[in-house]
C-alpha cells in the first residue's frame, strides 16, 4: 500500500443553476491571455448537447482515455507509443479550432469613433485571430438552456439506442440540467502517459496534474489523450495549458476560484486518500460497469488506523489526515456514496464526481401528474422512466442504470424525510421506512442533509495548506505573477531574471485593422 | 584527413575563399554550438516546435509528414554523401556507378517528398491569414532559408546529376566538409565547385546559425525516451525530506 493524498471536488448538480460564474472567473484568472482564447479550464455545458469541444465525448472519433487490449492490458485509446510518435508529425485525433470556436472580440472603438450620422453605431465581432469581421457561429456555451437543441442536440453521443430516438422525437416533454466541467485529475491521466516529453505530471503531495511550460515541446498528444478535453494548445507559444486546480490557491488552504464564485454552493472540495499501487489495476477493470466500484475501492478510509499508519509513514502530515477525515469528498463519494464519476469507462479514474441531478426525473413525475414529494411516486418513476435514467447512466456509470437509480432513490428518501421531519406532518414518513429502503438511518440522513442542504463554506471547502516544510519552493511560486507575461503560466518559466524573450511565444498580437 | 583519390593541389585559394570557405563556415558553426548552449540554459519556455495544427489541419496532414519523412531521408543521404569518404564506399564494394545511381534515386525520391512537403508547409503559412499572422520573426527568417537550402540543393542535383553529365562532389564539397571537422580546413576543395554547389554550402551554413534561434531546435527534443519511460509521471512539489527526488519540478526552479 502506497498511501498518496488527492484534493478532490464533488459537484451537487441539482444546484447548478448554469450561471456560468464559476466559467468566467476562471477564464478572467487564467485564461485571459493571447493564444487561449478559445480555452475554458472550465466551462458550464448543458445536457442533453454535444458539448465543448463539439462531440468530446465520442472517443470513437477522437480516441480520448484508455482502453483495453486484447489481453486486458490498459492501453490509450489513441494506440500504442510507437503510434504515438509517429503521429508527431501530423495528430489525425487532434479537434480543429472550429471544433471549439473561432475568438471573437468586438469593434468597440467604433462605438466611439464613428462619425456623426442618423443610425446608432454598433460594434461588429471580429476574429481574434484574423482582425476580420466575423460571424459568430459556436461558442462554448452555444446550446445553452438547449438552444438549439433541436438542431445540435441529438449529436449528444450520450444519446444512442431507442430510448435516444425518443428524447429526439419528443423534445418538448425532455429534460435538461447543467454540467460544469473542469480537469478531472484523474489518479490515471491518460494526458501524462501520452506526453512524449514527459512535461505533465501528477504531483505526489496533492494529485494536482500540471504541464510543466518549459518541458512541453508542443507534441500535443495530451490534447488527444484526455478524453473530457480539458488540455489545451496555446496557439501563441505552442505548448499545452489545462486547468490547474487553481494550484496557488489550494497551496495556501484556499478552494479554487471555480469553487470560491459557484453561486450555488454546489462544489465541495476536500482530500481523498488512495493507494497509488492498486491505480493501475482498478483502471484495468474488465468490465466497464466496475470501474466505479473499482474506484471506491482505490480510496483509503481516513479513519482506518491501518491507513493512518502508513500515510503517517509515506509522510502525509498530521493536520492533511485530520482534513482527510474532516473531507466532505470522501463522505460524499465513499461514505454516502451519492457522488458519480463522468464517464468512469474512460478508464481514467477521474477526480471530480457529481452528485447526479434529481430533477430531470421530478419533472417527470410533475407531468405525469405524480406527486414529487412523495417517495413513492418518485420510487416508481426512477424505475420506470427510462429516458433521463439511461441518459444519467451513460454519463456516471457507464451506463448501469441500477447505480444512478440506487443513488436518486437515496436523494428522494432523504428529501422526503427530512421534510417529514421538519414540518413535522407525516408522522408515517418520519418513521423511515424510506430512508432504511435506501441503508440510510436517521443519523446518517441528518449528516446527509446537513452536507447536501446547509454547509457553510468552512464545510464545503476542507482544504489543508500546503506545508511549512515546503515554503521556501511556495514563495518561488507567490513572487511571480500569474499574467505578468503574456505567454506564460505563473510559476511556468525560469526566473524573473533568467528570461530571454526571442520574439516568439510573447505575442500580444496586433492585426493591420489595430484590433486585438 | 584523408584525401582519397583527389588530385587537388594545395593550392593558394585567396582571401575570398578563407572567408567564405573557413571563417564563415566556423563562425556559423561556432554560433550554432553557442547559440544552442545559451537556448537551453535561458529559454526553455520557447523551446518547442510551434504547432500550428490546432488553427489549420488540411494541409499540414499531407505537408508536414512528406516534409518530415522527406527531411529523414535527405539528412541521411548528406551524412553518406558528406562524411563517408568515397574510398569507404568502395571498399565495402560500393562503386562508383552503383553509388551514384542509389544517390540519384533515392535522393530524388527523398527531395520530392521534402520540396512537396514544404511547399505545402510554406503555402499554408502564406495563405492561411490565421498563420501569417501567428508567424513571428524566427519563422520569417527559417522559412525562406530552409527553402532555399533545399532549393539550391535539389537544383544542384537535377543540374549535374540527373540531367548533366555528373559531378562528383565527393571528390570536393565532401573533403572540404570533412576538412572542417577534422580541424585542416581544405578551403581549396570547394572552391572549384560548381556554383550552385557552392551557394548550397553557405546558405546550409547560414541555416546551421540560424537553427538554435528559430523552431528548429525542436529537432533536438525528438522525444525517444518516451519509448522507455513509466506511463505516469508523479513529481514532488519539493525534494521528499527523506528520499531525494529524481525529478524536482523545473517549473518551480
Amino acid at each position: 500500500m502506497r498511501v498518496l493524498a488527492q484534493i478532490a471536488m464533488v459537484m451537487n448538480l441539482d444546484k447548478c443553476i448554469g450561471c456560468h460564474t464559476c466559467s468566467v472567473t476562471c477564464k478572467q484568472t487564467w485564461t485571459n491571455r493571447t493564444g487561449v482564447e478559445y480555452a475554458w479550464f472550465n466551462n458550464v455545458e448543458t445536457k442533453p448537447g454535444i458539448g465543448f469541444p463539439r462531440r468530446y465525448e465520442d472517443q470513437e472519433r477522437w480516441r480520448g482515455g484508455w482502453t483495453l487490449d486484447r489481453r486486458g492490458r490498459l492501453m490509450l485509446r489513441s494506440g500504442g507509443r510507437v503510434r504515438r510518435l509517429l503521429s508527431l508529425f501530423s495528430n489525425p485525433h487532434l479537434p480543429a479550432l472550429e471544433d471549439y470556436y473561432e475568438p471573437v472580440t468586438y469593434d468597440y472603438d467604433n462605438l466611439l469613433s464613428a462619425p456623426a450620422g442618423p443610425d446608432l453605431p454598433v460594434a461588429r465581432p471580429r476574429s481574434v485571430l484574423t482582425g476580420r469581421p466575423t460571424a459568430i457561429t459556436w461558442g462554448a456555451n452555444w446550446e445553452d438552456g438547449l438552444g438549439g437543441a433541436p438542431e445540435h442536440a441529438g449529436g449528444d453521443p450520450n444519446l444512442s439506442g431507442e430510448w435516444a430516438e425518443k428524447v429526439r422525437f419528443e423534445f418538448e416533454q425532455t429534460f435538461l440540467f447543467h454540467l460544469p466541467r473542469l480537469c478531472e485529475h484523474c489518479l490515471n491521466p491518460a494526458c501524462v502517459s501520452a506526453c512524449p516529453s514527459g512535461a505533465m505530471y501528477k504531483r505526489a503531495e496533492d494529485g494536482i496534474v500540471l504541464v510543466d511550460q518549459d518541458r512541453c515541446r508542443g507534441w500535443r498528444m495530451c490534447v488527444t489523450a484526455c478524453p473530457y478535453k480539458k488540455v489545451y494548445v496555446n496557439h501563441a507559444t505552442g505548448k499545452a495549458e489545462k486547468c490547474t486546480f487553481c494550484f496557488p490557491r489550494i497551496e495556501a488552504g484556499q478552494p479554487t476560484v471555480c469553487s470560491e464564485t459557484c453561486v450555488g454552493r454546489l462544489r465541495y472540495l476536500g482530500l481523498l486518500l488512495y493507494d497509488a499501487d492498486r491505480v493501475g489495476e482498478a483502471a484495468a477493470t474488465p468490465d466497464e460497469q466496475d470501474l466505479l466500484d473499482a474506484q471506491r475501492g482505490v480510496f483509503l478510509d481516513p479513519r482506518d488506523p491501518d491507513v493512518i499508519a502508513v500515510a503517517r509513514e509515506s509522510g502525509i502530515p498530521g493536520d492533511w489526515l485530520e482534513a482527510a477525515r474532516r473531507s466532505p469528498v470522501y463522505d460524499l463519494v465513499a461514505r454516502y456514496r451519492v457522488a458519480l464519476p463522468l464517464h468512469p469507462e474512460y478508464r481514467t479514474l477521474p477526480m471530480v464526481w457529481y452528485v447526479p441531478p434529481l430533477s430531470p426525473v421530478l419533472d417527470a413525475v410533475g407531468a405525469a401528474g405524480g406527486d414529487q414529494d412523495d417517495p413513492d411516486h418518485v420510487f416508481a418513476a426512477v424505475t420506470r422512466l427510462r429516458i433521463p435514467l439511461e441518459y444519467l447512466a451513460s454519463l456516471f456509470t457507464a451506463g448501469d442504470t441500477d447505480v444512478v437509480g440506487g443513488v436518486l432513490m437515496k436523494l428522494t428518501a432523504l428529501r422526503s424525510y427530512m421534510r417529514a421531519v421538519s414540518l413535522g406532518d407525516a408522522a408515517d414518513e418520519a418513521d423511515g421506512t424510506a430512508l432504511r429502503a435506501v441503508g440510510l438511518d436517521d443519523a446518517e440522513a441528518r449528516d446527509l442533509h446537513r452536507l447536501l442542504a446547509v454547509a457553510k463554506y468552512t464545510d464545503r471547502y476542507v482544504v489543508p495548506a500546503a506545508h511549512k516544510e515546503d515554503a521556501a519552493a511556495l514563495t518561488a511560486v507567490e513572487s511571480g505573477c500569474p499574467v505578468e507575461s503574456a505567454g506564460g503560466l505563473s510559476g511556468a518559466g525560469p526566473s524573473a531574471g533568467g528570461r530571454v524573450s526571442l520574439g516568439m511565444p510573447t505575442l500580444r498580437r496586433t492585426s493591420p485593422e489595430g484590433h486585438a | 584527413m584523408n584525401t582519397g583519390t583527389s588530385s587537388l593541389a594545395p593550392a593558394s585559394v585567396g582571401g575570398a575563399g578563407l572567408l567564405l570557405w573557413v571563417a564563415v563556415p566556423y563562425a556559423c558553426l561556432a554560433v550554432f554550438v553557442a547559440g544552442h548552449v545559451w537556448r537551453y540554459r535561458q529559454d526553455q519556455f520557447g523551446w518547442t516546435s510551434r504547432t500550428s495544427q490546432l488553427l489549420e489541419h488540411r494541409w499540414l496532414r499531407w505537408g508536414s509528414p512528406l516534409f518530415h519523412l522527406g527531411t529523414f531521408m535527405v539528412i541521411a543521404g548528406h551524412v553518406v554523401g558528406l562524411a563517408v569518404p568515397a574510398s569507404w564506399t568502395r571498399a565495402v564494394g560500393v562503386d562508383e556507378h552503383l553509388y551514384h545511381a542509389a544517390a540519384v534515386w533515392a535522393g530524388s525520391a527523398a527531395g520530392a517528398a521534402m520540396v512537396a512537403g514544404l511547399g505545402m508547409l510554406c503555402a499554408r503559412r502564406l495563405l492561411t491569414r490565421r498563420i501569417r499572422l501567428g508567424t513571428d520573426r524566427s519563422d520569417k527568417v527559417l522559412f525562406p532559408l530552409l527553402s532555399l537550402t533545399v532549393l539550391l540543393g535539389i537544383w544542384a542535383t537535377a543540374a549535374h546529376n540527373v540531367l548533366g553529365g555528373g559531378y562528383d562532389y565527393r571528390e570536393t564539397v565532401s573533403v572540404w566538409f570533412r576538412g572542417l571537422f577534422a580541424l585542416s580546413p581544405r578551403p581549396e576543395a570547394i572552391a572549384d565547385a560548381p556554383l550552385l554547389f557552392r551557394l548550397h554550402a553557405l546558405s546550409a551554413c547560414l541555416l546551421f546559425a540560424a537553427w538554435p534561434f528559430t523552431r528548429l531546435v525542436h529537432v533536438w527534443s525528438a522525444p525517444v525516451g518516451y519509448l522507455v519511460r513509466p506511463y505516469l509521471v508523479y513529481r514532488r512539489r519539493t525534494p521528499a525530506p527523506a528520499a531525494p527526488c529524481r525529478t524536482r519540478s523545473r517549473s518551480r526552479s
